[in-house]
């Protein structure tokens, strides 16, 4: 696993309090984690902070699972 | 109680009656005040008499970019991040609703009513980490009942309304109030312009027989901005003499 993947799957389970082996690469935010649409709004902020990206509104509205998250996030590191 | 110490605060329209005496109350509660307005000389004037709890900075809120930079430049004054908000610059155009030009429809919306909500939006970050805020906008009676000549202004004031009530239903549960204070017939520059006849015509409409002043809606502010006030959101707060009870 990479470490970005560590790193968001840590914000997400700080973030929205629920259990580590929950929180998988499909999961979704809202559907499976419980976290509704501020949850979402607080959670990229939360990974523009850890890793001094911006994400642009039109991008995080993509960002609906763990998966989307750190795509995202690889993607605009490389 | 209403104890500020240790906290933040932005007014804007601080160089007018309402906006400074917001500005000096929140000062004197312990809160490190930035004061906005467009006139410079005036705003130094009004920080001079709050002390070293006041620092100023200018802003033309009827100019987009000018808003948009606000909040960061209040943060850094201020060395620190917001914790109240104090939406209370105001303009008038007042003009009959057939007369009424779309420039003056427009710079009114624009600075009562756009700006306003792109403070508060622009300043939600930081509450919504830290977990508290107050968001406290100046709106007015006139918002509510309406009044022949303020087409521009009762929609700008009853607009702020709606969008205070939509946005405290998104972060009441980040520990973020917002509420309105809304004002009737104070005694400021903007009501010395009215002629003898009308403001006799308008103090036989307050049950109360007189103005109201400046510091009554200061003292609104000042509980809203409390840690006493965090149950109370999404409110507009009338204070009014009576005149309009709703």
């Amino acid at each position: 696993m990479s470490d970005v993947a560590d790193r968001v799957k840590k914000i997400v389970v700080e973030h929205l309090g629920v259990e580590e082996d929950k929180v998988t690469e499909n999961a979704s935010f809202i559907d499976d984690l419980g976290a509704d649409s501020l949850d979402t709004v607080e959670l990229v902020m939360a990974f523009e902070e850890e890793f001094g990206c911006e994400i642009p509104d039109d991008a995080a509205e993509k960002i609906l699972t763990v998966k989307d998250a750190i795509d995202f996030i690889e993607k605009a590191d490389s | 109680m209403f104890d500020l110490a240790g906290k933040t605060a932005l007014v804007t329209g601080a160089t007018g009656g309402i906006g400074g005496e917001i500005a000096k109350v929140l000062a004197q509660a312990g809160a490190k005040v930035a004061l906005s307005g467009t006139r410079k000389e005036r705003l130094e004037a009004v920080a001079a008499e709050i002390g070293e709890n006041a620092v100023v900075v200018p802003a033309n809120l009827s100019d987009s970019e000018s808003v948009d930079g606000l909040i960061k430049a209040a943060e850094e004054a201020l060395g620190g991040q917001l914790d109240v908000l104090v939406n209370n610059a105001g303009i008038t155009r007042d003009q009959l609703a057939m007369r009424l030009k779309d420039e003056d429809w427009q710079a009114v919306l624009d600075v009562n009513l756009t700006s306003a909500f792109k403070l508060a939006r622009n300043s939600l970050r930081g509450m919504m980490k830290r977990r508290h805020g107050r968001i406290i906008n100046i709106s007015s009676i006139v918002g509510v009942t309406g009044n022949p000549g303020q087409a521009n202004y009762a929609a700008a004031k009853a607009g702020m309304i709606g969008w205070s009530k939509s946005l405290a239903q998104e972060v009441a549960a980040r520990g973020i109030t917002v509420n309105c204070v809304a004002p009737g017939f104070i005694t400021t520059a903007m009501t010395e312009e009215l002629g003898d006849a009308q403001k006799e015509k308008l103090l036989g409409g307050i049950p109360a027989g007189r103005m109201g002043d400046s510091k009554e809606i200061a003292a609104a502010v000042l509980y809203l901005a409390s840690d006493e006030a965090a149950y109370v959101t999404g409110q507009t707060l009338h204070v009014n003499g009576g005149m309009a009870m709703i």
